[in-house]
């Protein structure tokens, strides 16, 4: 640490960005932010998913142009066209998921795209391996250039992104969640590689959700929310509420709709569900007409844990009771059946069939029922299609045009159609407005509500923190698989949330 | 719509369908096939006077019966997202199994079940490894195309099965006014067993595939596969009935090749796999899965028959016909792919 303190903090940014937008069809994802990293210093971006963290990452490293601001290297203002001259600029990035090839070396995955030439205009392989091997021996990470990436451990390959990032001469490290998929251990390796490019005088941008490592390891941030730049500073100043509250920092009353319904009795009981890999130990009662947030982080196991009560995948152990009886599910099929439906978050992927026609997929997952001995009837299932479109206010041009074709506002509401028919008594909603736009967002929240009201119990999956305190009756958080706690809506508030999420008590 | 709750004033009225039946029926691939099938039949009758006999009309229809028929389960499996290479291997040790059968005296009836039997079990044992083990179903029939025939080979080597009962000759060779229901006006008369069969297994894949439950199912996996499984549909149990009627088929198909020919080679319906599948895809089925339908294939059934026996009555050599199926095959699936970018840059 006093190598780090002893450098001092230079008074210019050695990168600025000023009021930089970037707009996407229906969505602003960044709205004049403001971001300046120093030389020699880590700078941490924080926000909750969706507040346009990504988004910047991509303008910097020239994938997306920025409709409007400006980036400022050494107080020159600069333009990339693309991704190459971002790298020339000497900006590079980890990403969440960094793209490497398993079936190349690791010298190969380090340089491809700008493999050193011999004088013919071949790659020259052995400057390639002894720059590679150069590399690896700088961050201290004991990798043979000659292995291929299949053969390698996750963390070894996060060694091998961070040296192609550094494999060109770079100025600018972004860090993209590096720590996600890394072990105790293996993030203290890490660590030990910022300190040592602090150290020679490159500028981070360190992005994460878990405070105790942004404390750790950052000395500046900078918080987003809703594709602004709300706050920045040095952390030194700055305690965790504070950082916190500029992270949710508005009222959540008025942008979301939750009608008072009578809370019924237990419906679905969960008893020590577990996972091998996932999660482990969730237990919890869900009640007729409650909404159940279900709040974490990207990876805490929420999507799998509601896979395996829609029976997707088999949980290793645990009970259920639904109304009283033990249930074991053990396929969709068996959910369904049961009344458990789950609209899930990847909407053209597991969702919707986005080729077929809206009529048919309302009436998939019921054609037992819109069919008589196997034979299809047409109009029963235009009828069923059409009751559901006008309940949820689907915009179409017809029921016979394929789901494809709608926005992904009117695609969800097919999806929940479909399970609607299906006349459920749980419905777990995984992320059901992400990536929608706001009006059909608001609507999705209204019915809601309206399925509470007619008896449903909902559980709803949701990284927005305002959505899970504007429409849950209860929030449950989990945290690495485990469940982090339960709490009731009333004076329930968003930091007691994002501290039990991020296991910051 | 009184009964439901809503409380918003007006409800947007959405229609059915956009467009009307005859307006879609006029713009589709299978108009298009309509229309070549009857150019094709004009040009051949003028360009051959032997064309337009009944009785050559007739035989000229053993070109695609059998391969059509095995062709409409193809069609299922391919919408499905799959695909069976060894349809014509089966037909082989189908054929193998029912020759040996032959020999040791066993009768007509016997015979056809062991036939159909013997699809059944390849149909299962490719099922079994695509569907329950998940292996990609290219690699799979890839390697029971060459198991299966390789099997009828150490069977046969060089020599042939013959001897078969001569009841048996009729579903091969057999017209239905051999039957004493079938109405004898003197046009039914050229009317085979295979044509009937042909027509009825149109019918019944037709049904199936457009009318069922089932056949709904099948375009749901075939267009995504994960959203059916998520939709509660049994994407394996599915796929795996999808190969037993595949290997059903080519049973039906041995069942008829065998007795049409009265002898059985391990060479017997080589190369089939290549123009059932170029039938499938002439028909409009997606080689990706998910769209096609049993009409079109039926067509493209008749469209590949009509051009085999034209090419026949012109004597162009049979080595010019396989030239011509593997042209079709590219042409057939390049077409669709070349239409769309050409539609996305304008």
């Amino acid at each position: 640490m006093s190598v780090v303190e002893a450098v001092a903090e230079p008074a210019h940014p050695l990168l600025e960005m000023r009021g930089i937008s970037k707009s996407f069809p229906g969505v602003k994802a960044l709205d004049g932010v403001d971001v300046a990293l120093y030389a020699g210093t880590v700078t941490a971006l924080i926000g909750e998913n969706g507040a346009g963290k990504s988004t910047l990452v991509k303008v910097l490293t020239g994938i997306y142009q920025p409709d409007a601001g400006d980036i400022l290297v050494d107080g020159a203002p600069v333009r990339f066209a693309d991704a190459q001259a971002a790298m020339r600029a000497g900006i590079t990035a980890i990403h969440q998921e960094t793209v490497l090839f398993d079936e190349l070396t690791v010298a190969e995955n380090i340089f491809l795209g700008h493999a050193p030439k011999s004088r013919l205009g071949l790659v020259d392989w052995a400057a390639m391996r002894a720059r590679a091997g150069a590399l690896l021996h700088a961050i201290d990470a004991p990798i043979s250039p000659y292995a291929r990436l299949k053969d390698l451990s996750i963390a070894q390959r996060h060694l091998v992104a961070i040296a192609r990032a550094l494999s060109v001469e770079a100025r600018v490290v972004i860090m993209d969640e590096p720590t996600a998929a890394l072990s105790h251990k293996e993030v203290e390796d890490l660590f030990r590689i910022i300190e040592r490019l602090k150290g020679q005088g490159k500028a981070i941008l360190f992005i994460s959700h878990k405070f105790e490592e942004i404390y750790e390891i950052a000395e500046r941030f900078v918080v987003f929310r809703d594709g602004r730049s709300v706050g920045a500073g040095r952390l030194a100043e700055t305690g965790q509420d504070e950082i916190v509250r500029m992270m949710v920092g508005r009222s959540v009353e008025h942008v979301f709709p939750k009608a008072e319904v009578a809370i019924g009795g237990p419906v679905l009981e969960v008893a020590g569900y577990s996972h091998p890999t996932e999660f482990a130990d969730i237990s919890f009662t869900l009640r007729r007409g409650e909404i159940l947030g279900l709040y974490g982080l990207v990876g805490a196991g929420r999507s799998e844990f509601c896979q395996a009560l829609f029976g997707i995948t088999r949980p290793s152990a645990g009970r259920l009771t639904l109304e009283g009886k033990a249930l074991a599910i053990r396929s969709p099929q068996d959910a369904i059946a049961a009344g458990i439906v789950y609209v899930p978050e990847e909407r053209g992927r597991h969702g919707a069939v986005l080729p077929m026609p809206i009529f048919q997929n309302v009436s998939m997952a019921v054609l037992g029922r819109t069919t008589r001995a196997g034979f299809l009837r047409l109009a029963e299932e235009f009828t069923l299609a059409r009751r559901y479109a006008e309940r949820l206010d689907l915009r179409a041009a017809a029921l016979s045009v394929p789901v494809g074709t709608l926005s992904g506002g009117n695609q969800q509401k097919v999806v929940i159609a479909k399970w609607l028919a299906t006349l459920p008594k749980v419905i777990i909603l995984d992320e059901p407005t992400k990536g929608i736009d706001i009006g059909s967002k608001a609507a999705v929240h209204a019915f809601m509500s309206e399925l509470a009201a007619e008896g449903l119990s909902v559980i709803m999956v949701s990284s927005e923190l305002p959505e899970i305190l504007g429409m849950s009756d209860r929030v449950m958080v989990m945290r690495e698989g485990r469940l982090a706690g339960i709490w009731e809506r009333d004076g329930l508030d968003a930091e007691t949330l994002v501290r039990a999420a991020t296991g910051n008590a | 719509m009184s009964t439901m709750p809503l409380d918003k004033p007006t409800v947007r009225r959405i229609p059915d369908k956009l467009s009307t039946p005859t307006a879609r029926l006029l713009g589709s691939w299978e108009s298009l096939l309509a229309a070549v099938a009857i150019a094709i039949f004009f040009a051949n009758s003028l360009a051959s006077p032997h064309f337009l006999d009944p009785w050559n009309l007739s035989d000229a229809t053993y070109n695609f019966t059998e391969k059509a028929m095995i062709a409409f389960a193809m069609t299922l499996l391919i919408i499905s997202g799959e695909i069976d290479l060894s349809v014509a291997a089966i037909i082989a040790l189908a054929s193998t199994a029912m020759g040996a059968a032959a020999q040791m005296g066993f009768g007509a009836p016997a015979l056809v079940g062991i036939g159909l039997g013997a699809g059944l079990l390849c149909g299962a044992f490719n099922g079994l490894l695509v569907a329950r083990i998940g292996l990609p179903s290219i690699v799979v029939t890839i390697g029971t195309m060459s198991l299966f025939r390789g099997i009828a080979q150490i069977v046969l080597g060089d020599k042939a099965y013959g001897g078969y009962p001569a009841d048996f000759a009729w579903f091969g060779q057999g017209y239905m006014s051999d039957l004493s229901w079938w109405p004898s006006w003197h046009a039914f008369e050229v009317v085979t067993f295979e044509m009937v069969a042909f027509l009825v297994f149109a019918l019944l894949f037709g049904v199936l595939l457009h009318m069922t439950a089932f056949g709904r199912r099948i375009y749901a996996i075939g267009n995504n596969a994960f959203a059916a499984e998520f939709s509660g549909i049994p994407v394996r149990r599915t796929k795996f009935v999808l190969f037993l009627l595949t290997g059903l088929m080519s049973g039906v198909a041995a069942v008829c090749l065998t007795s049409r020919l009265g002898s059985t080679r391990h060479s017997i319906a080589a190369g089939w796999e290549l123009e059932i599948i170029t039938m499938t895809v002439l028909g409009g089925v997606s080689i990706l899965g998910g769209s096609g339908s049993i009409g079109g294939v039926v067509l493209a059934a008749i469209v590949m028959g009509l051009v085999t026996f034209g090419l026949g009555l012109l004597n162009v050599p049979g080595i010019v016909m396989s030239i011509f199926t593997g042209l079709l095959l590219i042409l057939v699936i390049a077409l669709p792919i070349v239409v769309r970018r050409l539609r996305a840059s304008s």
